[in-house]
């Protein structure tokens, strides 16, 4: 019945034979995730203890993390 | 002065919200990246990513423990970061910073990939493919995380990764990479080549 079904190419990961560059790639995004944070992350950081989630509208925008309505857990 | 909240509706405890800080800060320096991959400028990226961080906090009931902060914190991101587009913010500009760096060649490799030309590559490509391509290859995300995070199917998410690759294969393999903005040589040449390929009456040969 369901055997016309497409068998899946390789699972369900990201393990289709990758190109050369993709290990470039994860070398960009790393580079970037091993850099030193800037202080103005670490200033954040420390304010946000000061501010209440609850009373939610300190930054003044709506505070919904999902325009679309949904969330990443469904 | 209300220092004191005795009713709030979804009460969460001390130990929670030290828990929630404590995995948003760990979160940070993978934000940053993936903003960076998004828009290019590192100043907007991080711009982005503070933005990110004050929404998250502020939303934080409604964040699920156990559950991926990394994925959580994306799907804000990338809705901030789509707001932004919306209000053409970002042209997806071309990062200098990485020009300098130079990818090394792994043995048995002919040539070296400049990291800035498939940074540049990867800033030509389609908003929608770049962040499928910056989630699951970059970000380790497995096909069906990046389309929660994006709101879509997962076959969606897989045939934007496909068009991603190729495209930046093509791309890096020609090393006909368009320069960040359409008056470049490169991107000139480009457009002049697709035409006379349509001329030719060859295009649809030429893509698969």
């Amino acid at each position: 019945m369901a055997s016309d079904r497409k068998p899946p190419p390789g699972s369900s990961g990201p393990s289709q034979r990758a190109p050369e560059w993709a290990d470039g790639l994860k070398q960009l995004y790393d580079s970037v995730v091993e850099e030193d944070l800037p202080d103005s992350f670490k200033d954040l950081l420390a304010r946000l203890d000061e501010i209440d989630p609850r009373r939610g509208s300190g930054t003044g925008g709506s505070p919904s993390p999902s325009a679309d309505g949904r969330g990443a857990r469904g | 002065m209300s220092d004191s909240d005795p009713t709030g509706d979804t009460p969460r405890s001390a130990t929670d919200k030290a828990d929630f800080k404590r995995e948003l800060t760990e979160v940070v320096p993978h934000l940053r990246a993936f903003a960076r991959g998004l828009c290019g400028r590192p100043d907007m990226a991080d711009d982005l990513v503070q933005e990110t961080l004050l929404k998250a906090w502020a939303a934080q009931d409604r964040f699920e423990p156990g559950t991926s902060m990394r994925a959580w914190t994306f799907v804000i991101l990338r809705n901030a970061y789509l707001t932004d587009m919306r209000r053409n913010r970002f042209r997806g500009e071309y990062d200098e910073g990485v020009a300098e760096r130079i990818l090394t060649a792994p043995a048995g490799q002919e040539e070296p990939i400049h990291l800035s030309d498939l940074h540049r590559a990867l800033l030509t490509l389609q908003p929608e493919r770049r962040e499928a391509l910056l989630l699951v290859g970059a970000g380790g995300f497995s096909y069906e995380e990046a389309a929660e995070i994006c709101g879509c199917a997962v076959g969606t998410i897989k045939s934007r990764v496909g068009r991603a690759r190729a495209a930046l294969t093509e791309m890096l393999a020609s090393g006909n990479i368009p320069r960040r903005s359409s008056d470049d040589e490169a991107a000139h040449r480009a457009i002049l080549e697709e035409l006379d390929e349509v001329a030719a009456g060859n295009l649809a040969s030429t893509r698969p």
